[in-house]
């Protein structure tokens, strides 16, 4: 019986385990490995190639190869630092406007009666079911020159000229925040959801004016869900590629599009590698964050 | 007194919320039947950019691509996913957890250009023939984080004595597990499935760096028709596509609505 429970649980464990490593951890590896190759005309466009059929020799003429070529030319060329710097702004700012309007927005949801909280959230949920692609899709209708929303500002006469908006940052910035709004609503309304009342009912019998209660009980106990949203959205805005290809400009590419750029369009795989480790390293700070944090949130529960 | 202020800017800030979820949805499913070839004038009401899609062969086939993939992704990516929030929840501490759990975590906040291009590279490596199950694979590594995820929190106010008493009656783990831990956690399974589903079905990234040639899938398609310019057939697609997950997003929350209604077994609160 012990056995063949043993045998289970080491099935169990084995078959994802070496799923993720396969297909997880070793690509990673082979895109290290790759960023410090050359790059050549040759099918796979890079050498040095592994040749497994020399052994420890090819092993050893692998490792002469490699040299860190790839990253001083990240170095010295502006496009790669730029892109770096205008993912880090746009995702950082485009995670702040999330934050100043999911917050009110989770913060609505959990102050309704409890048999309405379920439907508010299926809603909220709702749109990130649909690809993200059609969503963008959805706001380039929209922010054409003579689609609806310059209509209406128009009609109004809030502008006399319709204004241009697609291939400029606003675009990305409102396809960004629409789309990236369910993950920072989520994780707010869960600790929203659970706060007790009656601290704020204290505050407020004590005299505290109502901003203050936000800024002094509110906020500080929410504030695991605002570290949560903050992570799950900022981390993958810094990547994200479809957004800014779609509604941005040609002009100044975010870190996403640079790989995208240099992989289909350069066929420069060690230089698109080499961007795609920088990425990794400019994230891997928030990622450990981030797990440390689910992780806990699994363990407790 | 001053709680009736308070629900006035809460009920503003979710309508407003909610129809800017909304609107752009609702406004591209009104274009796509709009009779005008030129989707900012309206033409008046008409479904022919609906009519014209089933003649045009490669998207029909990309649909169908797209749909076999999501299946197949999903699929494994619910068992892989499952075991993997198993392990997780009911080992312990075991040798390599920490990995383990890293590996989990990471996939769900990674930058999907570098999945894709680590997959690729990959495949490179190793000389695999790209095309439809490359992408599967890839889909699958994706998905499967996400149904550990949701598996594991359903797995954590589980209920062990439940399986403790089958086995003191003399059930093996397998059949332990079959007609217990498996049918308490299905309805988890059922919706984290969902979710893989609609990952695959989504993806343009991934699939763009894993796919090889006769494995276009519907995205692809869609992208590649869209970067340069709203179309009307692009806009009858997507709202094609938008009526088909918000029915099956309704239809499984309905779902699990009634089966959590009948009730799974006491759990005592």
């Amino acid at each position: 019986m012990k056995q063949e429970q043993a045998f289970w649980r080491q099935l169990v464990l084995r078959i994802p385990y070496l799923w993720l490593l396969a297909f997880f951890l070793v690509p990673f590896l082979i895109v290290l490995k790759i960023s410090l190759s050359q790059t050549a005309i040759a099918q796979p466009p890079y050498t040095p190639v592994l040749d497994a059929a020399a052994g420890w020799h090819g092993l050893a003429a692998l490792f002469a190869g490699l040299s860190l070529d790839n990253y001083v030319l990240l170095g010295s060329d502006p496009l790669y630092l730029l892109s770096c710097l205008k993912s880090v702004e746009i995702a950082a700012f485009a995670t702040l406007l999330l934050l100043v309007i999911g917050y009110p927005l989770a913060y609505g949801i959990a102050r309704t009666p409890r048999r309405w909280q379920a439907v508010l959230v299926l809603l909220t949920v709702l749109p990130f079911w649909t690809s993200l692609l059609i969503r963008i899709y959805a706001w380039m209708n929209i922010l054409q020159r003579d689609g609806p929303l310059n209509d209406v500002l128009v009609a109004f006469s809030i502008v006399k000229e319709p204004p241009v908006w697609l291939s400029t940052d606003t675009a990305i910035y409102i396809g960004i925040v629409y789309s990236y709004l369910p993950f920072m609503v989520l994780p707010l309304y869960a600790t929203l959801e659970k706060l007790d009342e009656s601290l704020l009912e204290a505050a407020a019998d004590l005299g505290c004016p109502r901003w203050k209660i936000f800024w002094l009980v509110t906020l500080p106990l929410s504030s695991s869900g605002v570290l949560a949203g903050v992570l799950l959205c900022f981390i993958p805005i810094v990547g994200e590629f479809v957004i800014p290809d779609l509604l941005g400009g040609s002009q100044s590419p975010m870190i996403g599009q640079t790989i995208w750029m240099e992989f289909f369009g350069n066929k420069d795989w060690p230089a698109a590698s080499a961007v795609a480790v920088v990425l990794v390293c400019l994230l891997v700070t928030p990622i450990v964050v981030y797990q440390n944090q689910a992780m806990r949130v699994a363990e407790r529960e | 007194m001053t709680m009736r202020r308070v629900s006035a800017f809460n009920l503003a800030a979710i309508v407003v919320g909610i129809a800017f979820l909304y609107l752009p949805i609702v406004l591209l499913v009104i274009y796509s039947f709009n009779a005008s070839r030129l989707v900012a004038v309206w033409g008046g009401w008409s479904t022919r950019w609906y009519t014209e899609l089933v003649d045009d062969a490669p998207l029909v086939d990309s649909a169908l691509i797209s749909f076999r993939l999501a299946l197949t992704s999903a699929t494994a990516a619910a068992v892989l996913g499952t075991l993997a929030a198993l392990a997780l929840v009911r080992f312990g501490r075991f040798r390599g957890r920490l990995l383990f759990a890293a590996m989990i975590y990471a996939p769900l906040v990674m930058p999907e250009v570098i999945t894709g291009l680590s997959l690729l590279l990959l495949f490179v490596a190793i000389a695999v023939d790209r095309g439809f199950w490359t992408v599967a694979i890839a889909h699958t590594t994706m998905a499967m984080c996400f149904v550990t995820v949701i598996v594991q929190s359903r797995l954590v106010d589980f209920d062990t004595s439940l399986e403790e008493a089958a086995m003191d009656l003399g059930a093996s783990p397998l059949r332990t597990f079959l007609s217990v831990t498996l049918p308490l956690i299905l309805p988890a399974i059922a919706a984290a499935w969902m979710l893989a589903f609609a990952l695959s079905l989504d993806d343009l990234v991934i699939a763009s760096f894993t796919t090889g040639p006769g494995a276009t899938t519907l995205p692809i398609r869609i992208y590649s028709e869209v970067r340069l310019g709203v179309k009307p057939e692009m806009n009858a697609v997507c709202s094609i596509m938008v009526g088909v997950v918000g029915i099956a997003v309704i239809a499984a929350s309905l779902l699990a609505k009634l089966s959590g209604a009948r009730g799974v077994p006491a759990r005592v609160r």
